[in-house]
Formats: structure tokens, sequence, C-alpha cells
């Protein structure tokens, strides 16, 4: 996807991060002496966009998506195929040695299970000054103390924690360490990779209060990756939802929520079950068929016109869709978003049954016929 | 009569050289026939250990499961294993969480239902097939014939799980126990599987219990709900009823505590303190009462008794008031 990156037309605050182009393919290797390649996993395949100084940029989709792998790639913990992550002026994907070990103070990442990204035999002190140190911030002792004292009492736990290791402490409180030892060198920007989704219901407000508390104090920039729309809605200040290794759609939180243009958009907020009976009763759902395709073979033209229920006969099976914008920082890769708007195509429920995608399977080919709709 | 009557379970984790652990405190609750029960609460509130002593499924080494659930009156906790085993799989069917632990690996998906259809039904192996490419087919897995001879690891996991359903209603049981059926799955698969059972249950008649921590998923599926919390139930209503007006801080507090999507942005959420490692011993009073902002000195000395409340059940010295309710806000 090559489009222009779009001028960034609401808010004034300057870019921070931008993506341009980026690929992530992974090799499929077969054989035992000699490693052929036979085909490529393409994780991410062709993501834009920009993420400004100051805000929290959510990513959105499904398992299988490619948005874990885009954030990584951001952070250059897996190595891009193609295109450019530039940070602060600086070209990430091109960078080498001391100088991408440098850079790496000022992003930094909070992992989703807290307690496999914590070294189970470090104590908490130990955890927050590796990094420190190995970015030469623990020079001074005395200072290094008070700093160890600000982070724990920045994310809400007691002092007493320092000595203490990962498994005495209940999953919120693990995360807490988490985001304490990705703040303890200073970052600019923050992945946060499903940073709530591991926790129980009950603790996953705290930390989403923290993350937001936490940003407004150190002026953060989060990319906040999420499979949960709701928690992602709540904090973000704008959204892309990838599917298939692709943005489909950005747009800020509540445009998306009001205004969704993208099928795919669409069918993913009327999925989420939403905790009010009176809601529940009373909306419509639209029910796709079938599951995400094998990012290994994905879909000629639109990835997504195998489930769309809007797709038309012509162009959703040959073109791939650019991210075009549509309204005010509303971008959508959709050849027919204009007409879905405005009812002028009617989704046609029937053509969706028909369209079953074997996720694991690609080279069985495509069966025929099944979908919850159908036996309704 | 119900369909299913348990009454005061109670399941005790005895390990050896371990404190016992009571995980399941006297939970007595009734589902009649076609009615979507839900049993709600965090990780630890023993709502899928109730589900393994209804079913009968907990080892029976280190385990003591008291208390009496009858079905049809007779209770399964007295059967002898041969006649839980006949009941399982025909009367009672289960799905589990997780698709791909729960289906044997080496066995094809077809086998593994001709195996309960052969059991239950004492169907020859040329029916039995027949019927389960029905089956499938009816559970919305395409292809069902093809499906017949391939392994669990071929499908994906909203079919494993489509699978799963299958076997669970191969005998068209009465009552079926869902234990966090669609928390493994993708939004918009778990929309399609929630429609399958959702359906089913219209269809069938099957009685369903519903085990989840979603509240989305309560709320447009089960007739009524029990929350639970440290291994006892807390509040009991009807679904419009709790979602409407939560009478206990508890079940007030999650439902204030999570992101809605049609809510206004930008509101805090507000959470509940600390987490379920701060509870006390439900013999010295209320064990949500160190995490609760309506607590009572009262609270940590009586353990409060569930009593019928507003049409439901409620166990709880210091309700939140209907009033407070339309408007969440307090916990601090």
């Amino acid at each position: 996807m090559s489009a222009p990156m779009p001028p960034v037309s609401t808010g004034n605050g300057q870019v921070l991060l931008k993506v341009e182009d980026l690929k992530v393919h992974f090799p499929i290797k077969r054989g035992v002496v000699i490693d052929r390649t036979i085909g490529h996993v393409f994780a991410v395949d062709g993501v834009d966009l920009a993420i400004r100084r100051g805000e929290t940029y959510g990513l959105v989709g499904e398992s299988g998506c490619g948005k874990s792998t885009l954030g990584m790639a951001i952070l250059r913990l897996n190595e891009p195929t193609a295109g450019k992550v530039v940070f602060d002026g600086t070209d990430v994907a091109a960078l080498k040695g001391e100088t991408l070990r440098k850079a790496r103070r000022r992003m930094q990442m909070i992992f989703q299970d807290p307690l496999s990204s914590l070294d189970p035999r470090q104590s908490v002190e130990s955890i927050l000054l590796e990094g420190m140190r190995a970015h030469g911030l623990d020079e001074d002792k005395e200072a290094t103390q008070r700093r160890l004292r600000e982070l724990l009492s920045a994310v809400g736990l007691p002092e007493s924690s320092l000595r203490k290791y990962p498994h005495e402490f209940s999953g919120g409180q693990r995360q807490r360490i988490g985001i304490a030892r990705a703040l303890s060198v200073n970052p600019d920007l923050i992945v946060a990779d499903e940073p709530v989704s591991a926790l129980d219901v009950s603790v996953q407000a705290q930390v989403v209060n923290l993350l937001e508390d936490l940003q407004n104090k150190f002026g953060l920039t989060y990319l906040v990756i999420a499979h949960d729309l709701a928690v992602v809605r709540h904090i973000s200040d704008r959204i892309g939802v990838m599917y298939l290794g692709a943005l489909v759609e950005e747009t800020d939180a509540d445009t998306l929520y009001r205004n969704p243009m993208h099928p795919y958009t669409r069918a993913l907020l009327s999925a989420i079950p939403v905790p009010d009976p009176v809601v529940e009763d009373t909306r419509e759902q639209i029910l796709l068929a079938g599951d995400l395709p094998s990012p290994a073979n994905p879909p000629t033209g639109c990835r997504f016109h195998t489930r769309c229920p809007w797709r038309q006969a012509s162009l959703c099976g040959t073109d791939r869709p650019q991210l075009r914008e549509i309204g005010a920082g509303h971008r959508v890769a959709c050849h027919y978003a204009e007409d879905i708007r405005d009812g002028r195509i009617q989704p046609h429920a029937v053509e969706a049954e028909l369209v079953e995608v074997t996720a694991l399977n690609p080279d069985l080919g495509p069966p025929d016929v099944g979908s919850v709709s159908e036996i309704l | 009569m119900a369909l299913l009557e348990v009454r005061d379970l109670k399941v005790v984790f005895q390990r050896r050289g371990e404190q016992p652990f009571t995980a399941v405190d006297g939970v007595s609750f009734d589902v009649e026939p076609g009615q979507t029960v839900g049993l709600v609460g965090e990780s630890g509130c023993g709502k899928s250990v109730t589900s393994l002593a209804i079913m009968r499924l907990l080892a029976k080494r280190g385990n003591k499961v008291t208390g009496s659930v009858r079905f049809e009156g007779a209770d399964l906790l007295r059967l002898s294993d041969g006649d839980m085993r006949d009941r399982r799989g025909r009367d009672l069917g289960m799905v589990f969480q997780d698709p791909l632990s729960s289906l044997n690996p080496v066995i094809p998906i077809g086998l593994q239902i001709t195996e309960v259809l052969e059991r239950h039904r004492g169907m020859a192996r040329k029916a039995a097939s027949v019927e389960a490419v029905d089956l499938l087919d009816k559970v919305g897995i395409p292809d069902p014939a093809r499906r017949l001879t391939e392994y669990p690891h071929q499908l994906s996991g909203g079919m494993r799980q489509r699978a799963l359903i299958a076997i669970a209603l191969a005998c068209r049981p009465r009552l079926l126990i869902a234990d966090e059926p669609t928390t493994a799955l993708d939004v918009t698969i778990q929309a399609q599987i929630l429609a399958l059972l959702r359906e089913l249950v219209q269809d069938t008649g099957t009685a369903l219990i519903m085990i989840t921590h979603d509240l989305g998923v309560v709320a447009g599926l089960c007739d009524e709900v029990n929350v639970l919390y440290g291994g006892k139930i807390v509040e009991r209503a009807r679904r419009h009823q709790l979602f409407a007006e939560p009478r206990h801080p508890y079940t007030h507090g999650l439902l204030a505590s999570i992101p809605r999507l049609d809510a206004g942005r930008g509101e805090k959420l507000i959470p509940i303190r600390g987490s379920v490692a701060d509870n006390i011993p439900w013999d010295g009073g209320c064990a949500f009462a160190p995490r609760c902002p309506n607590a009572l000195a009262v609270c940590g000395e009586i353990s409060p008794q569930l009593v019928p409340d507003n049409g439901g059940l409620l166990r709880c010295h210091n309700p939140v008031r209907p009033a407070v309710a339309a408007r969440p806000g307090g916990v601090r």
C-alpha cells in the first residue's frame, strides 16, 4: 500500500512515529538438510500510520491479523521485510548495533502476560534496574534509589515491593511492575500489547486508569494493541482496525463507534457483547460467515471480500483497495465505502453465507456452504 | 419440579500437606427445562468447579464434594460410576473452554461423535456416521461429510468449538453446561457461537448453564444470572433486573469497571480496589468486605446470608440502593 501519508488533519501534535508501507513476511520453510522456502506468511503487508506525540493510538483486530507483529516490528523486535519506521526523524528499520541499542531507550513495551515477561529469579529492584543500567541511567546511587521509589509510587506499589519477586504479586500488581519497568528508562513511546487481557475484569479498570494517569503525568505516547474494542475505544484517541496484515479503517475513537465505514469494522462492532440486556435484545448483529483466511494465502483483491456481506461483483475480488481519506482524519480501505454509507448497496446475507474459508487448509480449496445464519 | 436442583453444593480441595481450600461454598440453584442460567464471576470464584462437580468430573482423591445435585429427581452425586457414565453425554452435555485440549488429537472428529452415538443411543456405525454428518451440518460446519475424517488440528478454533458442541448435543441432552465456551475465540467467531447456542436452546428446548466471566455474554443470553464471589452466590436476579439495578456492591462494581462500547468516552472507569487475594474467609464476615466501597463494621464480623431481595436473592449487609445504582460512582 503506497498511498501517500494523509496530512495529519486533527489536533496539532507533532508526529512522533511514522510507519510507511511496512511489511513483515515470515518465510515458511520445509526440508531437513536444505531449508527450502516454500511460501511466506504475510503477517504485516503494507501498513501506513502516524502517531502524534502524546496521543494514544489503538490497534485492534482479531488474532492472526498481524497487530502484534506490527507492534514488534515498530520496536525492531522483529525484522521488517520492507518499509520504514520513522521514530522522531530517524528510520529505526535501518538502524544497527549501538545506535539501535541506544534508540531502544525511547521505545518500550508492555507485554500481555505479566508473569512470563518478568524473570522469576530477579527481584523487582533488579528488574527495574536492569534497563536503567543498560542505558547508563544508574550513575548516582542515591538518585537511582530515589528514582526506584518514584517509579513504584507512580504505578501504585508499596516501596517494600523492591525486595520481592514476581511470584509474590497478583496479576494486576505484576502488570504494574511491567509498566514500571517500561517507565524506568524514560521512554517517549510505549507499545502496550494486550496490556489488560490477561487480567480479571475487576482489575482491568485499575490498569487502564493507571495507563491514563501515567500518560498525563509523563506525556507518554502509547500504541495500544488489543482485541477488545471496548477497552481500546476507552483509552485511545485514534484507532486503526487491522484485518489480515493491513489497516482497513482508521479514525478517531468516537467516529469509529458512531460512524464505522468499513464492513469489517461494522461487523466487529456488532459482534461485541454489550453488558446491557436492553441493548443486546434490540440491536442488529452482522454475523460474519467463516473464519479469518490464512495469512499465508490471503485472498486476492480486498482481503475481506470472502466474508463481506456487502461484496460486489466488480473490483472486490480483483483489486486490493487502498486506504483513502473519506472524511477528516478518517481513512478507509473499501472500494464501496460511500455507497455502503449512503445505503446504495445493501448487505446480501445469502452471498455471505456461501463464503467459507478454511483457515488452516488453504490447499484443500474452498468448501461449499456453511454459516450460523444458515441454520438460524 | 425443576430439571436440575443443586442444593448446598460444597467442594473442598484437600491436598496432602496443605490447608483445605473451599472452592465452592454451599451453592444452590435450580435450572428449569429450556431455561438458560448464568454463573458469572472472576477467576477463582468457583464457577468452573461448580460445573465439574455437577458433572462429577472432579478427581475423587483430594476433593470432597457434599450437598446434592438432583437431576430429574435423582441425585447425581450418589449414582454409581457406571450410572453416571450413562448420564453424561446422554442427559447432560458439556462444552469446555478450550476446544483443542478437550478433543482427542489422534482421533478423527467423526469418530469422536459416532462414539457418543454408539455408546448412548446404541446406533450402528453406519447410521451413526449419517447422524454425525447431520449434527456437524446443524452446528454450521461446512462440508460435514469430509470433516468426519479430519483431525482436530485441521480445524480452526471456531470450527473445533462447533465440533465440540456437536458432540455435546449428539444425544439431545436435556441439560447443556457451557464453561466459557467463547473465551478462547475471536469476537466475530464468538458472535457466531453465541448465536448458535441461542438457536439450539430455542429449537431443542435444552436447558443451558452458561459459565462465563463476561457480563456482555450474559446480557444477551441468560434468563437468570447467579453472580459468584469466593465460592458463594452473592446475587441472583433475572437478567434485566440484574443489569438495571445491580444490588450487590460486587456486581455493581463489575458493571462500573468495564468500558462499554455504547457509553460516552472520557469517563473514568471505576475499578474495584484490590484483588481476589484480599478476600477474608466467609465464616468471619463477607469475603468481599476488604474490597467493598459499601463495607460497614458488621461486614467484617458477621457473614451475610443469602436472602430474598427484589424478586431475586442477595447476600449483603449494605446493598447498593437503586437510586445510586443508576449512576455508578463511589468506590474509593
